[in-house]
């Protein structure tokens, strides 16, 4: 199945923020090596020029690492993963907020309609 | 040196119609690009001149340092845009074809391909579908290990799941060091698999770009930025 792109951002920073919510998920962990650019190119359908881009996104994000003979890992620093995660969860809750608020509805039945739904 | 293909000054003309008008090109290996435009632009023409068939009326192109002739028709894998096999063939028998004119086709690679696409080696071409053939044809020119491969619309007759697979195809049977170059106009259809891009219109180049570069700059994709350059 190939990947979904939007049509405003690069598809490079599209592929590393999915690639990040695969970490920050869990779906990839800790250490773990991942997929040859080449591989997750096809998987993605997607260049393998741009998938290495990507790659290098995500090394500068502090995400994963080049261990030669290796290939890519996971980064083994869990605060990397942590901070990036918080500022996620972050991010999406004040998306949340941002726009349940202009509905002027009251704290207690936000959190009722949350917790119904969790 | 690490260009693969460079056109200086291309023209080219049909009686009274300029088709290809001073195209200068450079293009380095290991890109997979787009040559986008309406129709009647000239892709179908440059692409021609690329791959020899037709000749410029001036200008020249080189390919990996040599002129265009017999040496590049060595390395230089063609698709053309549409059916030019014999309908009383074979599939089987096309690959025997390949195989015994091109030193770099590799017949196992173009088998396996075939088996994935569920496709019948004994099965004469009249009885394969439209978009069969197409993906027949697509499997033979990406079965060489070619230097440059100059496909003329190789998604116009498939359905959108079979694009996916030929996209596919593409993306994993290229070499890194080696060039695609797609001509289409389904461009949303493309975008992603594309490092470069190129818009041709009434025979000249208006742009060259990477596409993440556009999206950077613009905050648009190639195809908006398309419909925004050749609006009617």
């Amino acid at each position: 199945m190939s990947w979904k792109f939007n049509n405003s951002k690069p598809i490079y920073i599209q592929i590393a923020d999915k690639i990040e919510m695969m970490i920050l998920s869990g779906e990839y962990k800790s250490g773990e090596s991942l997929p040859s650019v080449r591989d997750f190119a096809v998987q993605a359908s997607v260049n393998p020029n741009t998938m290495q881009r990507a790659m290098q996104e995500l090394e500068t994000r502090g995400l994963i690492f080049v261990q030669r003979a290796v290939g890519r890992l996971v980064t083994e620093d869990n605060s990397v993963i942590e901070n990036r995660l918080n500022q996620k969860v972050k991010n999406i809750t004040l998306n949340y907020l941002n726009e349940i608020k202009t509905l002027n509805i009251k704290k207690e039945d936000a959190f009722k309609i949350l917790k119904e739904n969790w | 040196m690490n260009e693969l293909l460079i056109c200086k000054d291309l023209t080219k003309n049909y009686s009274y119609v300029r088709a290809l008008n001073q195209v200068n090109l450079c293009l380095e290996k290991g890109k997979i690009i787009g040559l986008l435009g309406p129709n009647g632009s000239g892709k179908t023409t440059l692409i021609k001149t690329i791959a020899g068939l037709l000749k410029a009326d001036f200008g020249e192109v080189l390919i990996d340092g040599e002129k265009v002739g017999e040496k590049t028709k060595a390395f230089v894998s063609y698709l053309p845009e549409r059916n030019y096999l014999d309908d009383t063939m074979k599939v089987y028998e096309t690959l025997d074809l390949f195989n015994d004119f091109y030193i770099d086709f590799d017949r196992n690679t173009a088998e396996k391909m075939l088996e994935n696409l569920d496709i019948d080696i004994n099965r004469k071409f009249k009885n394969l579908s439209k978009g069969m053939k197409e993906k027949v044809q697509l499997v033979l020119v990406m079965s060489r290990k070619a230097r440059l491969y100059l496909l003329d619309e190789p998604i116009g007759g498939v359905d959108p799941a079979t694009r996916d697979y030929i996209l596919n195809t593409i993306v994993s049977n290229y070499a890194p060091d080696s060039t695609v170059i797609i001509s289409t106009h389904l461009i949303a259809d493309v975008e992603k698999v594309l490092d470069e891009f190129i818009f041709i219109k009434n025979g000249e180049i208006v742009m060259q770009s990477s596409v993440d570069n556009l999206r950077e700059e613009k905050g648009m994709s190639v195809d908006e930025y398309f419909r925004e350059v050749f609006k009617c």
